[in-house]
Order: structure tokens, then C-alpha cells, then sequence
């Protein structure tokens, strides 16, 4: 009876992964419909955009300085073997503007930010003020999750952008200042291979969709946190693992879509 | 922190963002170019087109002048036709001549366009008639190593 107790452990872990995403989807549904109080009080929104967005600033355009830089010391690396240097502008705006921005960003938010969120709400309802808003008929979703969720949706698409810009400074520093490529070739060779819609557009896009994932998982496990300490860790920690693997699967499925709808 | 110092942090978070995305636009992508400009279209015949690709350039002794805007086959002639999109400050003389040239060695194709004598000047919907197709390199080599076997002197 060994293999029939092991067959029903799998059973039982799939039954509750699917529950779980089901109990997350609908407390998504849930959070969109009253997401009305978060644009009637955008004070509530604004604070939570500071939270998300203003505080991950630093972190944000340090790694994209930081990434912009070694994708053009590798870049440069390669392309002059085969003599062509000046392609490192394309080289580098279009890996960040079409994936390095949106998901290493994302990433970043991901556990800067998203787990703020988890641990937020969490620690609000193990000190119970989850229950108490109840108690005085304030909805707390409404008045907690839709702020932090629309707070975090927001920021992600201006915060990606933002990676992407410092990427291509970075890289500008170390190709045309340290490296000698010309200054010339660097932009304009850069401009004619990105497109707007299809690398910019995309990319902002991607990251919007990304923002979305990531403060679903992070408001969904803080809300559903047990209210204890322990509970609040591992719901911190899930969010993290599962917004991460999200983001990445997530831009794999839009990079097809985005691929096909654009492809010749 | 008082309301009116985080307003301030998160209006700056979002010009920053904006002036990145703007940037992005502008700078690095080639939004702009080509968005007030009028433009007037032709299209033109060729035996074998190579590599090229819709939104390759259209040049004129080196300068861009206009973009590639579709790639089709013409089942009549058995041609592939392309039609080319360019700015309507440049204009070309009917017997323009258009060929397809590579960017050094490996590069992407690109439409060369070659000004004719005429003084007629070619107007949206002409076709260009002279053409010269792209060079495929293996046909190259391949006509490269037949007539290296029929000279007297090949080995």
C-alpha cells in the first residue's frame, strides 16, 4: 500500500497547487473589482507608488548602469573578432529594450518590492488589523490590496523603461568613452535597428504584464499569509520564487506572441 | 514623511520614468523619423531579391531616402515585387535605376537607387523598370569555378 500512499501525496500536492491558483485568480477578480476606492483616493495609490517605485529607484538605475556596462565589454569583446564594433549600440538597446530591461527589472521588483507587499499585508493581518478594518465596514482590500497592487502595476513599466535608458548609458560609457567605438556609428546605427513598436512598444508592454504578475503573487500570498511569524516568512519567500518564475514564464509566451504577430 | 514630500518623491519617480521612456523613443528607437514627412510610393521588379527584407533602406549614393514597405511575389512575371516607400523631398527622374547591394561583406540588403536622365519625374504608383537583381554568392563561385575549368590555363 507504499505506492498507493506516495501516488496520492502527488495527487494531493496537484489538487492543492490547483486550488491555490484558483483561490489566486479569484482573489485577483476580487481585487480589480474594488479597485474603484484606489483611483477615488489616489492619495492611497500615490503613497504606495513611493513605496514600489520612487524607493526602488536606486537599485533599479545602479543594475542597469551596471548590466549596460558588461553587455558592452562582453559585446565588444565578441563583435571584434569580426570587425564590427560599431554594432555594439545595436547590440545592447536591443537586448535590454526587448528582454533585459523588462525582466531583470522585473526580477529586481520582484523581491524589492514584492515582498515588501507580502510581508505588509501579511504582518497587517497577523496583528489583526486586517480584521479590524472588516470590523469598522472598511473593505480591506479595497483600502490595503488595490492600492498596493495598482501602486505596483504602475511603477513597473516606468521603472523597466528606466533600466533600459541606464543599460544603453552604461554601455555608452564603456564602448564609446573606454573602448573607442565611434560615437557616430554607436547612435546611429542603433536607431536604424530599433523599431518603436516593435522593440519599445514591446518591451513596455512586457513589463506591464510583468507588473501585474508580480503584484498579483505579492498581495495574493500576503492576504492568504497564516498570521504567524513563521507563516509571514514563507509567505515573503514564496512570492519571491514565484514571481521570479512567473516573470520568466510569462516572457517566454509573450515573447512568442510578440515574435509571430511581428515575424515576416 | 508628510504627504507633500512623498508627492514630490513619486512626481519625480515618474517624470524620471517618462524622460527614460522618452528617451528610449527618441534617442535609441527611430520614432520620428519618417512621422510628418509625405511620402510617395513605387514599386519595382527584380529576378531574385536576395536577402532583403521589408523595412530594409532605400539609398541613393548612400543616403537614406526611403524604406522598403513590402516584399511580394508576382505570379505574372515570376518577379518578386517590391514596393519601396520615399520621402517626397527627393525626387528621382523616371529611368531611375534600382538595384539590390549589400552592406559590406555579410551585411544586410539594401535598394540602391540610381537617378536617370530623364525629366519626367516619377510619381507615386510608377513602377521602376530598370533593375539589377541582388548578387547571390553562390552563384558567384559557382560561375567563378566553371569558368576557371574552361580556360585553356585551369587546373
Amino acid at each position: 500500500m507504499a505506492e498507493r500512499g506516495s501516488i496520492a501525496t502527488v495527487g494531493a500536492f496537484t489538487l492543492g497547487a490547483i486550488r491555490r491558483l484558483g483561490q489566486a485568480t479569484l482573489f485577483l477578480g476580487q481585487v480589480l473589482r474594488h479597485s474603484g476606492t484606489s483611483l477615488t483616493r489616489p492619495a492611497l495609490t500615490v503613497r504606495e507608488i513611493y513605496f514600489a517605485g520612487a524607493l526602488s529607484l536606486i537599485i533599479i538605475m545602479v543594475s542597469g548602469l551596471f548590466v549596460g556596462m558588461v553587455l558592452a565589454l562582453q559585446g565588444y569583446d565578441t563583435l571584434q573578432t569580426y570587425g564590427s564594433e560599431e554594432k555594439l549600440g545595436v547590440l545592447v538597446a536591443l537586448s535590454l529594450v526587448r528582454e533585459l530591461g523588462p525582466v531583470v527589472s522585473a526580477l529586481l521588483f520582484a523581491s524589492r518590492a514584492g515582498s515588501a507587499i507580502t510581508a505588509e499585508i501579511g504582518l497587517m493581518k497577523a496583528t489583526e488589523q486586517i480584521v479590524a478594518m472588516d470590523m469598522m465596514a472598511v473593505h480591506p482590500v479595497a483600502r490595503v490590496v488595490a492600492p498596493r497592487f495598482w501602486g505596483a502595476v504602475l511603477s513597473m513599466p516606468l521603472l523597466a523603461a528606466l533600466f533600459s535608458a541606464m543599460g544603453i548609458f552604461g554601455a555608452y560609457i564603456v564602448g564609446v568613452r573606454l573602448l573607442g567605438v565611434d560615437v557616430g556609428a554607436f547612435w546611429a546605427q542603433m536607431q536604424a535597428a530599433v523599431d518603436f513598436e516593435q522593440d519599445i512598444l514591446n518591451g513596455v508592454i512586457k513589463s506591464a504584464v510583468f507588473g501585474v504578475g508580480i503584484a498579483a503573487v505579492a498581495t495574493f500570498e500576503g492576504f492568504d499569509a497564516p498570521p504567524t511569524a513563521e507563516g509571514v516568512s514563507r509567505a515573503t519567500t514564496r512570492t519571491v520564487v514565484h514571481s521570479s518564475l512567473l516573470v520568466l514564464a510569462l516572457d517566454l509566451v509573450l515573447t512568442g506572441f510578440m515574435m509571430r504577430m511581428w515575424g515576416e | 514623511m508628510n504627504s507633500r514630500a512623498l508627492e514630490f518623491w513619486v512626481g519625480l519617480f515618474v517624470l524620471i520614468g517618462f524622460a527614460s521612456l522618452l528617451f528610449l523613443a527618441l534617442k535609441v528607437g527611430n520614432l520620428g523619423v519618417g512621422g510628418a514627412t509625405t511620402e510617395y510610393t513605387v514599386t519595382a521588379l527584380f529576378n531574385n531579391i536576395g536577402g532583403l527584407k521589408v523595412r530594409a533602406p532605400v539609398r541613393s549614393a548612400g543616403v537614406t531616402v526611403g524604406r522598403v514597405t513590402a516584399v511580394d511575389f508576382d505570379t505574372k512575371g515570376y518577379q518578386a515585387k517590391v514596393t519601396l516607400n520615399i520621402d517626397s523631398t527627393y525626387q528621382f527622374p523616371k529611368d531611375t535605376s534600382a538595384s539590390i547591394l549589400t552592406t559590406g561583406v555579410l551585411g544586410e540588403n539594401y535598394v540602391g537607387l540610381e537617378a536617370g536622365g530623364d525629366d519626367a519625374m516619377l510619381v507615386s504608383g510608377d513602377q521602376i523598370t530598370i533593375t539589377q537583381s541582388a548578387v547571390v554568392l553562390e552563384q558567384v563561385i559557382g560561375r567563378f569555378l566553371y569558368d576557371k575549368a574552361q580556360s585553356p590555363g585551369g587546373k
